[in-house]
């Protein structure tokens, strides 16, 4: 049971990067241009989200 | 996508598009930093090459900070600082071959965007809580009734609750707030059960937790949300696509335009802010943005976005323009007789937001479902509170049973099952070039009755094809040399079916009258009857002859005739024949004359047909046939066909049609054949089917679960597995919809 103590924080924890990870694409625009992104990777330019 | 992008000739040549600058000058904010920011809508643009192009070519420019094209929603945004003229911008845009539009970001609502970021949010949120409540939960099943105690137990719904509770609080919002909407209105929606529902079951598993009880179902709220918001977020983005077809109808309407001062200046300016009497220059290429007469200069002017023909039309001092025509060979000076917004594409505009109106009143089959399911689940679960208050007099077992109904008859079948029809279903028109803009679209189509087509640009091919018979290869050659430096449609026309070839380096049009070069130390003409007759001999063919002709001589010697044909579709003739054998009536309507109405009419086995009608004809005569209750598929193309694609139960126009129109319209279908339509009939009414029984399988599994659940049979894990059982049903047999071929 004294595992317990520390599991169930670190598996919330884990799933807490998650979704912050997911937080920060969806605000840094990443889904805005879904279209473009999959041609963009075929382009050589250097290449940075607005 | 490869469809589509070979439809459009993407990437060899740009968008295909009439390239031509305009000066956004109106249209460019300024921040407090100084930058300037101006954005625009990029016609033609689809694939990596055409992005990396444009982005490169503006960023050439001096001052550009950033520049960036957005593929999905083609528009294009610019930064800059220092003395750049914006027009360069749209000069380097338009300079690659593509079409530029400004698109005005205040006359537009950024409200879909901000709800479909609500919506990915709540769906980030509730899949983290589902799946850690769900660790929780799949621990608690398994050590049931083994080793568990109940301290431990109670312990683990604490920590669901610390989940699920804001989780549900905030994954539900988009679910409460249309419930309460439908509320207030005095209706119920599918949202109330589902809020209904997912409120009952946290409030009863916090209930349960805090007497250390067993009936806690904090997993069940999560789930569901996460489930229903799946397909809440499928459905957003079909929607939104109709909206980014809208976006464009907005960007002509924003055209800027030349304005003369009084002392002859040019000036540009946005169309809003034209006044009746103003004098506007318009240039070979652009637009007339306001109803129009024209006091200076005389040219040929395309009227294809109002009449829906394509045949050039001569406008001289004293003729009447409206918005929307598009100046083809010599500079105007025209004066604006209405504002901007009382055009005549701005009425058209809202007759057609007149009929979108009426057909917003659809109600989807999710909502006719929902209207009978609503009162019966309630009820029920009334009832069986009641039951068991009577039976064992506790509230407590009362409440449990009732919000274990309501649980097991969440519709998820309503909620999930038809977007993922609907997504299949859109999914595979758009790999054969059709798009579709609204879910809904696809449920209107299924039940047409009447397919009702236009004829130029929908049965024929809507731009003119060098008719075979009267061409000389030698001939051809030559005049094909002229014909390259053209933009006027003949020309091109001429240029297309001769092929590649060489051009004449010194050839040099006339606007409006044709071409002239030297070829092998002889003068040679191309172009109208007079312009050629000037110098070579020209039989009489009289006006009629004359039209949709181009002539072609040398010097002194004898012209040859070039004439042109409005082709038909290739296919037109075994759609007309497919969609019969479905048991649709088909019928033509045409703003042409009747004798050509007649032959084509004739050409495609199309026996009920109308010449000659007017746009408010069109849509009259819809509303009769609505009226002996027909269902109509409206197909067209020209702006005169907008408010009657409105009007009609559902519409179809093929990409070749102008912006308004394909937003009035609910597809789009590229390509040189109508057989999309014939598919998208299909696709629709199997998908109707696959709607219908995925509602016949849920109504099938609730009458299996209800009882059990009303006699107090069903657990926090019986309600989980049967609610994930039954939406995974549902989408795997959404999914069957990909699995059919295209009928021959």
């Amino acid at each position: 049971m004294d595992a317990l103590a520390w599991l169930i924080p670190a598996a919330l924890a884990l799933g807490g990067v998650g979704l912050l990870a997911f937080m920060w694409s969806l605000r840094s625009g990443q889904y805005d241009d879904l279209d473009g992104a999959a041609q963009r990777i075929l382009t050589d330019d250097d290449d940075r989200p607005a | 996508m490869v469809a589509l992008e070979a439809e459009t000739g993407c990437p060899t040549y740009g968008g295909g598009e009439e390239g031509v600058a305009f000066d956004p000058a109106p249209f460019v904010r300024r921040d407090a930093a100084g930058r300037m920011h101006l954005e625009l809508v990029v016609r033609g643009a689809h694939c990596g090459a055409c992005l990396s192009r444009i982005e490169r070519g503006v960023r050439a420019l001096p001052g550009i900070l950033d520049a960036r094209m957005n593929l999905s929603t083609r528009k294009f945004a610019a930064v800059w600082e220092g003395a750049l003229a914006p027009i360069r911008i749209t000069e380097a845009i338009a300079g690659l071959g593509y079409g530029v539009a400004p698109f005005d970001a205040a006359a537009i609502a950024s409200d879909a965007h901000s709800e479909n970021r609500l919506l990915m949010w709540c769906l980030g949120v509730t899949a983290f809580a589902s799946m850690n409540v769900m660790l929780l939960s799949v621990s608690i099943w398994a050590g049931l009734g083994v080793d568990m105690d109940v301290g431990t137990r109670t312990l683990f719904y604490w920590l669901s609750a610390l989940i699920a509770i804001p989780a549900t609080l905030y994954g539900g919002i988009p679910f409460f707030r249309s419930a309460l909407a439908a509320l207030r209105q005095g209706r119920a929606n599918m949202d109330v059960p589902i809020s209904l529902a997912v409120l009952g079951a946290l409030a009863l598993s916090i209930y349960e937790a805090s007497i250390a009880g067993e009936h806690a179902y904090f997993e069940a709220p999560v789930m569901l949300l996460f489930l229903l918001l799946i397909g809440r977020w499928l459905d957003h983005n079909l929607r939104d696509r109709a909206r980014a077809a809208a976006r464009n109808l907005l960007a002509i309407q924003s055209l800027p335009a030349v304005r003369l001062t009084a002392s002859g200046a040019a000036e540009a300016v946005a169309a809003r802010d034209i006044v009746p009497g103003d004098r506007l220059l318009v240039m070979p290429g652009d637009r007339v943005v306001a109803d129009s007469e024209v006091i200076d200069g005389d040219s040929d002017v395309d009227c294809a976005l109002v009449t829906g023909e394509s045949a050039p039309v001569a406008a001289a001092p004293g003729s009447r323009l409206h918005a929307g025509v598009i100046n083809l060979s010599r500079r105007l000076v025209v004066r604006a007789v209405a504002r901007s917004e009382d055009s005549l594409v701005a009425q058209l505009t809202r007759l057609v937001e007149a009929g979108e109106q009426t057909r917003s009143r659809y109600v989807r089959l999710a909502d006719k479902a929902a209207r009978v399911y609503v009162p019966v689940v309630h009820t029920l679960a009334a009832m069986v509170f009641a039951g068991w208050l009577l039976i064992e007099g506790s509230v407590h077992t009362a409440a449990v049973n009732a919000i274990a109904v309501l649980i097991i008859t969440c519709p998820c079948a309503l909620g999930l099952a038809v977007p993922a029809v609907q997504v299949v279903a859109t999914g595979r028109l758009f790999r054969n070039g059709t798009l579709v803009k609204s879910g809904d679209a696809l449920e209107r189509i299924a039940e047409v009755t009447h397919v009702v087509f236009d004829k130029t640009g929908t049965l024929t091919l809507g731009r003119p094809v060098l008719a075979a018979s009267s061409v000389d290869p030698e001939m051809l050659e030559q005049a094909a040399r002229l014909a390259r430096i053209s933009r006027h449609p003949l020309s091109r026309a001429l240029a297309h079916a001769a092929g590649p070839g060489l051009v004449a380096m010194d050839a040099r049009e006339t606007p409006g009258e044709g071409i002239e070069a030297q070829l092998d130390g002889v003068r040679m003409r191309l172009g109208r009857a007079s312009f050629v007759g000037a110098f070579a001999t020209v039989p009489p063919y009289g006006k009629e002859g004359e039209a949709l002709s181009l002539f072609f001589a040398r010097e002194g010697g004898a012209a040859t005739r070039f004439t042109f044909d409005d082709v038909m579709r290739a296919d037109v003739r075994a759609v007309v024949h497919a969609l019969e054998a479905r048991g649709l009536r088909v019928e033509l309507l045409s703003g042409d004359r009747e004798a050509p109405a007649r032959a084509v009419g004739e050409a495609a086995g199309i026996a009920s047909w109308k010449a000659g009608l007017l746009p408010h004809e069109k849509t009259a005569h819809l509303a009769a046939l609505k009226a002996a209750g027909a269902r109509t598929l409206m197909i067209g193309d020209g702006l005169n066909d907008a408010p009657a694609l409105a009007q009609a139960h559902a519409s179809m126009a093929p990409g070749s049609a102008v912006d308004a129109t394909q937003s009035a319209s609910d597809l789009v279908f590229q390509g040189d054949t109508l057989w999309p339509v014939v598919e998208a009939i299909d696709v629709a009414r199997q998908s109707r089917k696959l709607v219908v029984e995925n509602f016949g399988f849920s109504a099938l599994y609730n009458a299996v679960a209800i009882p059990f659940a009303a006699l107090g049979f069903v657990t926090p894990l019986i309600a989980a597995i049967a609610m994930s059982a039954s939406s995974l049903v549902v989408t795997l047999n959404a999914l069957r919809l990909n699995g059919g071929r295209k009928a021959a």
